[in-house]
């Protein structure tokens, strides 16, 4: 199964798949996207904690966060001597010089890392396929959403997902997660993050539009010198088949909390249901042998 | 690895990266090629976002474990009934039959019990979905519960007529795919202890189903009867510890959460169980029916641990990132290069 396959389910109601490409190089940690997806969702609050860790007091996604920031404080060892330097990472040396007062020597070397995360809508979705209620199905839009009406709180979706994307809200019982705000996609409106996003590092639109911008703009920064930028999900050939919702990222995706190489786990079925039949043919050979030798009722 | 979720970082204190954990000072540099300039040694422990987790942890809580243990003891005693009423041995047949009900019967409740929405238990009936083995083994429940019920009631009462007679091998067959479905169950999920154990759970579910049976029937069943029970119970708990054994020699890093902490506990409990029960069901025979009945207790109580172990060592691979990210990255770089 894959987006393609449901989507073409639709017939002429299909739409084009549609997506969030969220370009971490110019996002500037406002969380005006987690807001504005908490405000229009109806999203209940996910606790008033204060984690220590940089401005990241959400923690992570959940049932009641659909978007978060995560924040990475790094300290790279000096630039090489030829003087390449990113501009991202120049501009953020600068402003903690600027604004926090530190002197040229203390920022030496740091960056700080914003990236917005979300549900990726894979294309092969591992919720959507081990719900066993079809409460998660795929919209004509190719994304990925929750029936609250038909979810039972199962649960199976919440370890299959590879991104943890997924969580059951306690006192209600179902699962809950991001629908890429799939009742303004029916009215034509963008998702509520993308169109609350001051900075336009997560933009929305029909995800071929997405790749082609995607990979200009990794062009660009390359060419500027970021050589660790590197998109992420935009490769249909990697595990889930690539993203619905995918990212340009500047360092390993595990720094921000993201799977290097996430794998749709039911590829595997085949091999699961061969080793669970040929185990029950072996109970099936101990019981035979069993009676065989138990020999005869006396 | 990690430890350094706790770590308290201010805007004036950055120190290397999310993780922290990067001990050797020669992470990226800008400008840099990041695949040329960090060496794969360089990432011994693997990276992570403040050490939390990259997956969920499961919500599933008791009844799931016991279920594996029910529907394992119901799916392999239906077996064992079968074969007993196959071979003519009535005794053990209407015994192993009983077990197989019981085994089946409380099954659902404790399924419908651990939904978050118990009230909307037949959401479940909506769809056959072939991708979801929680869609199968509800169906393959169903099956198995319907067939048992049928077959029991013809052994014992010889009603329902052909249809009961048909409805014991079916209940043997379905039976069989009872007690292991629920290792592809939880193989099918992100949680890396279950999910590369894959080809390994299913035997170990089904040697301790077997365990299970031959221990059920054998504490329900006159001993002179109760010779393949017996033999039963003492083989599944002898493969169950080499199956286990072999499981985490296989896995490797990825399966030292079965041999940690509380799941490790649960499950060297779950092999010192089964090891002594079996013996004490061997020497017990036939003579001594009193050892080998309480030899199949503690094989009943062994399969129990054994369960709740794996049940327990998925929540513990999942909560550490590096179980994640280590053999991700592995891969990811093998790919690269």
């Amino acid at each position: 199964m894959s987006a393609a396959y449901e989507l073409a389910t639709y017939h002429s109601e299909a739409k084009p798949r549609m997506g969030f490409f969220t370009d971490t190089s110019i996002c500037i940690g406002c969380k005006a996207c987690e807001v504005a997806c908490k405000e229009w969702n109806e999203v209940p609050e996910d606790g008033l904690n204060f984690t220590g860790n940089s401005y990241d007091n959400t923690g992570g996604l959940g049932a009641d966060t659909w978007r978060h920031v995560a924040f990475v404080e790094q300290r790279l060892p000096a630039a090489p001597e030829s003087g390449a330097d990113s501009f991202v990472a120049a501009a953020q040396r600068r402003a903690l010089i600027e604004e926090q007062g530190l002197d040229s020597e203390q920022v030496e070397g740091m960056r700080w890392l914003m990236a917005s995360d979300v549900c990726k809508h894979c294309t092969n979705a591992a919720c959507l396929e081990v719900c066993p209620t079809g409460a998660l199905f795929r919209t004509e839009f190719g994304t990925v959403v929750v029936q609250e009406d038909v979810c039972n709180g199962c649960g199976y979706c919440v370890p299959a997902c590879p991104f943890g994307v997924l969580d059951q809200r306690e006192d209600d019982g179902r699962v809950w997660k991001c629908t890429l705000c799939y009742d303004r996609l029916k009215d034509d409106q963008e998702p509520a993050c993308a169109h609350a996003c001051p900075t336009k590092s997560i933009q929305f639109g029909p995800l071929e539009e997405l790749h082609a911008t995607a990979d200009a703009r990794l062009k660009t920064l390359q060419e500027a010198g970021e050589a660790s930028a590197r998109l992420y999900g935009r490769d249909e050939s990697d595990g889930v088949g690539g993203f619905g919702a995918f990212f340009l990222l500047l360092d390993e995706p595990e720094v921000y909390g993201l799977p290097p190489d996430p794998v749709v786990t039911t590829r595997d079925l085949g091999t699961m249901w061969k080793s669970a039949a040929a185990a029950a043919g072996l109970l099936a050979a101990g019981v035979a042998g069993a009676l065989i030798a138990g020999g005869r009722e006396s | 690895m990690s430890g350094n979720g706790d770590q308290r970082l201010g805007p004036g204190t950055m120190t290397t990266s999310g993780t922290g954990a990067r001990t050797p000072p020669a992470p990226l540099r800008p400008g840099d090629n990041g695949a040329g300039l960090r060496p794969v040694a360089g990432r011994a422990t693997p990276q992570s976002y403040y050490g939390k987790p990259i997956i969920a942890e499961p919500v599933w809580s008791w009844e799931i474990p016991l279920y594996f243990f029910t529907g394992g003891l119901g799916g392999a005693s239906a077996m064992l009934a079968a074969g007993a009423d196959l071979t003519g041995r009535t005794t053990l047949a209407r015994r192993a039959w009983l077990c197989a009900l019981a085994g089946v019967g409380v099954s659902p409740p404790l399924l419908i019990s651990d939904l978050g929405r118990p009230a909307r238990f037949l959401n479940m009936l909506r769809m056959v979905k072939v991708t979801s083995p929680m869609s199968m083994g509800t169906w393959l429940l169903l099956g198995t519960s319907g067939a048992t019920a049928a077959a029991t009631a013809n052994n014992l009462f010889g009603l329902l007529g052909p249809a009961g007679r048909i409805a014991k091998p079916v209940a043997g067959a379905l039976g069989g795919m009872l007690t292991t479905y629920t290792a592809v169950l939880i193989s099918d999920t992100a949680v890396p202890v279950w999910h590369e154990a894959r080809r390994e759970l299913p035997f170990l579910f089904a040697a301790s189903a077997a365990a299970s049976a031959g221990a059920a029937a054998t504490l329900t069943t006159p001993s002179r009867h109760a010779a393949p029970a017996r033999l039963l119970a003492a083989g599944g708990a002898a493969a169950s510890v080499g199956v286990m054994q072999l499981m985490e020699h296989r896995l490797g890093e990825v399966g030292e959460p079965y041999s940690k902490g509380t799941p490790g506990i649960l499950g060297r409990a779950a092999e010192a169980c089964a090891a002594c029960g079996a013996a004490a069901v061997a020497f017990g025979g036939r003579r001594r029916p009193a050892v080998a009945r309480a030899g199949a207790g503690l094989l009943l109580a062994g399969a129990v641990l054994e369960r709740w172990s794996v049940f327990r060592a998925g929540f513990a691979s999942a909560r550490d990132p590096k179980y994640t990210v280590g053999p991700q990255r592995a891969r990811a770089d093998a790919r690269a290069g």
